[in-house]
């Protein structure tokens, strides 16, 4: 399954850091951070629990870049 | 400029003003002699610039995401704070932020530029309920529902005509800016624009599949799939960090440590402090933004330009592959020809055209073949026509060669009868009248009236305007290999060649041998360059994708094109292939300008500061002035 979301983010970099974070989190089979739609685009694993998993996400993203931001 | 700037920025604009004025009064003072004052006065600045850097960097150490921006920046500014060099550990962090606002401010123009010019999403949908107009969600509306479009008004999904006439403006869709009317019947598609009329519409698809909508999915999608130029820049930015990092700290130790070995001298702390000095240059040169920055932001600029004209490229992927296009293969029908047959020429008749080609219609008017259609058409064309089927009898189809039959002359109520024949050349052989030859290109139909040749009407499939001009420019921009393929006849097909200016042609193909066709084409290509096959998008494509790049023409409202294609141009104007190949040479022009110049004038800054020629002030420039020179440059892609 695929959900994009609106996110904010201040550099390319950072947009970066968040995609190989977001990459990273388990239950995430994909991610594409997009810095100029600003759009996160997640690919789930199979019977991922998706509000859970983006939890993790966000604070994976956090971690890497205090300052971004997923609109769940 | 200040009104369009978000909160943020105004706020860290207002924090690099109040430093930098800061730092320059400071400097201006007579501080020498009170070292501690001095130090704490400029700290004022330096923590007002850089407070939210240092913070990053430090949360990127405990996190242990050490190697970013933040960190080299953060290194620099302490390490030339320890030096003692106030006043350029102070306009680091200054000219750093203006850096970042500059990028910020760069990247949210380009954003709305591009929302502005892709200003085809439509916000409401109205219907009518029990006589009131209401204004609804367009997701909320379903398929058969009747809207309606008011003057100036989006249409918001897409649907046919119901009620009502008025011009649409599609502009915002295909670029094309001529207004297009629309009666009952027609259909409109969402993200055009409604001239004066009010219309009524039946909606034939829901808001998702509407056009607006999947346009808007495409472009957004676009810039997910990365160009390998892009790849690069990820990669190469978490390499070089760290690599940076660590021959800075190489420079700082080894270079004094050298110097005390090899040139004799003592250690000094003047020493170590002119090497450290160098290093903290390094660090600050070294800064990466501008290459990060640039290079998605000129694809995107690149993307977002070429869809607000009518070109949609599905990926930064493809606008390399687009601009390494030297070969292009062109469909006949529906890219080269309009793909609808219509009589352009009658030659040798005696009577009046009007009355050949009346006749001529009257005897095919129960045919179902094109060119009977096209017949009938042409003589529906000129008015004053009835095509009544009780003028006609005694039709004799002749297989593969056309039509017999008796047709009442003038009106219904003429007493005259006459036999007609229209056919082809074998047609009249078999009556064994004699034709007269033509050397137009098309098909023939021969016309003989009770058994007199009274000449014949020419029909031909019609050559799109522009195509001269498409192809010219296409040359132009460098591609030299144009090949034509088609199903048609091979004189047909060279024909129209010749007329266009096709020196290639590949004639009466199969569907399936297009593929071969191309496949061959392909293996003859040089490295590093593509062959873009350009069609219809109606049965052709398994050729779309097997080429190295899939053109479809006048793909709009028809969802199997815009699939199957790596570009869209939305309209079927032929113009179109070269502007696309144009954009996408320009942009990646613009990245590769902006990767050689930022990574060049690095790596001279970089072999000065180790020298020790460069210093601080140099390094800024490097790193900020580098950085805005290659962000301005990048939205040049914004534009043709």
């Amino acid at each position: 399954m695929k959900k994009t979301y609106k996110i904010d983010v201040d550099c390319a970099n950072c947009a970066n850091k968040m995609e190989v974070a977001a990459k990273g989190t388990a239950g995430v089979k994909d991610a594409n951070v997009n810095f100029m739609t600003l759009k996160m685009k997640v690919e789930f694993e199979d019977g991922a629990d998706v509000d859970a998993v983006m939890q993790e996400v966000l604070k994976n993203c956090k971690i890497v870049e205090d300052e971004c931001e997923i609109f769940l | 400029m200040l009104a369009q700037m978000t909160q943020k920025q105004k706020n860290l604009l207002l924090r690099v003003v109040a430093s930098a004025v800061m730092m320059i009064v400071f400097a201006l003072l007579p501080l020498e002699e009170y070292p501690v004052l001095r130090f704490a006065l400029f700290l004022i600045p330096y923590l007002t610039a850089g407070h939210d850097i240092l913070r990053k960097a430090f949360k990127g150490i405990l996190n242990r995401q050490v190697f970013d921006e933040n960190f080299l920046m953060a290194v620099a500014t302490i390490g030339a704070m320890i030096l003692g060099e106030y006043t350029e550990s102070v306009a680091v962090m200054v000219f750093y932020q203006i850096g970042e606002l500059f990028q910020s401010y760069a990247v949210g123009r380009s954003r709305r530029n591009i929302s502005e010019l892709m200003d085809i999403r439509p916000d409401y949908a109205n219907i009518e309920e029990e006589g009131q107009i209401v204004r609804v969600d367009p997701d909320e509306v379903e398929t058969g529902t009747v809207i309606l479009i008011q003057p100036g008004e989006k249409v918001p999904i897409d649907a046919i005509v119901t009620e009502g006439t008025s011009t649409m403006d599609t502009a915002a869709l295909t670029g094309e800016s001529v207004p297009r009317t629309v009666r009952e019947g027609d259909e409109i598609l969402s993200g055009s624009i409604n001239g004066a009329g009010l219309l009524k519409a039946r909606t034939t698809r829901e808001f998702d599949e509407s056009t607006a909508s999947k346009i808007l999915e495409l472009v957004e999608n676009a810039s997910s799939r990365k160009a390998r130029s892009e790849q690069f820049i990820t990669k190469f930015a978490r390499v070089y960090t760290p690599a940076v990092c660590g021959a800075a700290l190489a420079l700082a130790v080894l270079g004094p440590l050298g110097t005390m070995l090899i040139g004799g001298q003592p250690s000094t702390a003047a020493l170590w402090g002119d090497w450290i000095y160098r290093a903290l240059t390094f660090l600050v040169i070294s800064c990466p933004c501008a290459i990060v920055v640039s290079v998605p932001l000129s694809f995107f600029g690149g993307l977002g330009g070429a869809s607000s004209r009518g070109i949609l490229i599905k990926g930064s992927n493809f606008m390399e592959t687009l601009a390494n296009v030297d070969t292009v293969v062109l469909d006949k029908t529906g890219t080269i020809t309009r793909g609808n047959f219509e009589v352009t020429g009658i030659h040798h008749s005696r009577m009046e055209e009007k009355e050949l080609l009346e006749l001529a219609a009257l005897a095919e008017l129960h045919s179902s073949h094109p060119i009977a259609a096209s017949l009938r058409r042409a003589r529906e064309a000129l008015g004053e026509y009835v095509p009544d089927a009780a003028r006609v009898r005694d039709v004799r189809e002749i297989s593969g060669q056309g039509v017999v039959a008796e047709v009442q002359e003038l009106s219904v109520n003429s007493p005259v009868w006459r036999e007609v024949a229209v056919g082809n050349s074998r047609l009249m052989e078999s009556l064994g009248i004699e034709a007269a030859p033509c050397h137009s290109t098309g098909t023939i139909v021969h016309v003989a009236v009770d058994s007199v040749y009274e000449g014949h009407i020419v029909i031909a499939d019609e050559i799109k305007p522009g195509i001269q001009e498409a192809l010219s420019a296409l040359r132009d921009a460098g591609v030299d290999h144009i090949v034509m393929l088609t199903g048609d006849l091979r004189q047909t097909a060279e024909a129209v060649a010749a007329e266009v200016g096709i020196r290639e042609v590949h004639a009466e193909l199969l569907p399936g041998d297009k593929v071969t066709q191309v496949e061959q084409l392909l293996a003859q290509q040089q490295k590093g360059r593509t062959l873009a096959f350009v069609g219809d998008g109606i049965n052709d494509a398994p050729v779309l994708s097997r080429a190295d790049l899939g053109i479809a023409m006048g793909a709009l409202g028809s969802d199997a094109a815009i699939e199957a294609a790596d570009v869209v141009l939305m309209d079927d104007d032929p113009r179109g292939i070269a502007r696309a190949v144009r954009i996408a040479r320009k942009c990646i022009r613009i990245v590769y300008e902006n990767i050689i110049f930022a990574i060049g004038v690095k790596l001279i800054c970089l072999l000065l500061g180790a020298l020790g020629i460069a210093n601080m002030w140099l390094a800024i420039f490097a790193d900020v002035g580098v950085m805005v020179l290659c962000v301005l440059n990048a939205v040049r892609t914004l534009r043709e």
